[in-house]
């Protein structure tokens, strides 16, 4: 029943956006000129090598959290711009709404690294000695980055200061991910065995969960209020 | 009504007078450090201790006030947040102090620098999130609501990641070997410092509830939201 319901959340954003594509097509020029910047300014050839995995691994971090911080908070910004926020109420459980927007932002930031990461390997050079730990540290740290920001941007989305309040209240949230994802990505740069990223794995797994249960639970207070 | 009688006053007055020269004059440098840098346990610990215990507090009653919807339970956190940040700020500054003397910089991201930096960043955060909210009961419910959900992330950097990586800090009070390792004398007066900042917290903390409240009240009188 919420599952459904949660699905029908997901497709109705899904069906929204496709009509103007406004979100997707901002965070993608964003990324995509953050990434510009980064390659001209840094570039393959810049670093020395064994430099490379620590300030790539950082970089391409930062591209992706700063993706996420312009373009996340839409998922319910708009609903209370638009006016549509109380129709939603009556219509989903909260529980189904938390799930299905989750589930938009979670797609919205697929897609952004389906097209950023590769790229950045591309410009920069980056090599990856142990892609199953890169894959597994991208997906584990974006379900973290997508939890935190789909939770802080409800938060955001009853506030006068939409826009400034996000990034300010998502840091502090994504730091420890951040710090974990990034760790882990130096690791599957530099060794191909898999054992050695696993404390890297296990952090961001226990984070994804609490903050997916926390949020979880927490959302309700937020979204009737 | 008062919130600490004369008595209690005096008591709390005299008690950190004493912890303050007994830091400096009564227990001896401890071994392994430089110089008399080992002094600064007895205010850098008992700040990081109440910074811990403030955001503990800031979550209990947010989570409260979810639970009970008195506003009571908000002014609680509120208050504990800022506090908080006060004391952060002192742990902050006199674990920097000892950095520079231990290891000659004030500033190395050792795993509990940035996890106090962290601490910092949520408090700043949550306080930022109470001004960017005019109405009292919208404020109450968004606010604790972030209270409780920095309170699972705060968790990782405080005690995850420190373990993960190699951290230069002095073993923290109660170490891995499950036993505190100080000398008698640094003991005491260790132990007797945590007591008198706690209770100078426990004041500090009573006040700034109760100011809190009145002007709560206030304004509630007033009919306007400013406070």
């Amino acid at each position: 029943m919420i599952l459904r319901a949660a699905a029908a959340v997901f497709v109705k954003d899904l069906r929204t956006e496709w009509r103007t594509r406004v979100a997707i097509n901002a965070l993608l020029l964003f990324a995509f000129s953050v990434l510009v910047l980064v390659g001209y300014a840094v570039g393959p050839t810049r670093l020395t090598l064994e430099d490379r995995p620590v300030v790539n691994s950082v970089l391409l971090w930062i591209v992706l959290f700063f993706s996420a911080m312009t373009g996340l908070s839409r998922a319910f910004v708009n609903e209370e711009e638009t006016g549509t926020a109380a129709a939603l109420r009556l219509s989903a459980p909260p529980a189904a709404v938390f799930l299905g927007k989750l589930l938009g932002n979670l797609a919205l930031l697929g897609v952004v690294m389906a097209v950023v990461v590769p790229l950045f390997l591309a410009l920069m050079s980056f090599g990856i000695a142990a892609p199953g730990l890169f894959l597994a540290v991208l997906a584990l740290g974006g379900v973290g980055i997508a939890a935190a920001s789909t939770f802080i941007a409800a938060i955001v989305a009853k506030t006068a200061a939409k826009g400034a309040l996000f990034a300010v209240l998502a840091t502090p949230l994504l730091l420890p991910p951040l710090v974990a994802a990034v760790t882990g990505t130096q690791i599957a740069a530099t060794q191909p065995d898999l054992v050695a990223g696993l404390d890297a794995v296990r952090l961001l797994f226990a984070y994804d969960g609490l903050m997916v249960t926390a949020s979880f639970f927490l959302f309700d207070a937020v979204w009737r209020e | 009504m008062q919130v600490l009688g004369t008595a209690g006053k005096v008591v709390l007055g005299l008690g950190m007078a004493v912890v303050l020269w007994a830091a400096f004059l009564y227990a001896h440098p401890a071994e392994s450090f430089v110089g008399e840098s080992s002094r600064i346990v007895f205010f850098h610990v008992p700040t990081a201790w109440i910074s811990a215990l403030a955001f503990l507090l800031a979550a209990l009653h947010s989570g409260l006030y979810l639970k009970t919807r008195k506003m009571e339970r908000d002014d609680a956190a509120a208050a504990a947040a800022r506090l908080g940040v006060l004391f952060c700020v002192l742990a902050t500054v006199t674990g920097s102090l000892f950095a520079k003397v231990m290891w000659n910089s004030y500033w190395n991201w050792d795993p509990r620098q940035t996890s106090i930096v962290l601490l910092l960043l949520v408090y700043g955060a949550y306080l930022g999130l109470r001004q960017a909210i005019e109405e009292p009961e919208r404020r109450a419910t968004l606010s604790a609501a972030y209270a409780l959900i920095a309170f699972v992330s705060v968790p990782f950097l405080m005690f995850a990641v420190p373990r993960m990586y190699a951290s230069l800090h002095p073993d923290t009070v109660i170490n891995a070997r499950g036993r505190i390792e100080m000398s008698p004398d640094i003991k005491l007066v260790f132990f007797s410092s945590m007591i008198a900042f706690t209770a100078l917290f426990a004041w500090m903390y009573a006040l700034d509830v109760k100011a809190t409240r009145l002007v709560r009240r206030l304004s509630e009188r007033a009919g306007g939201f400013e406070a």
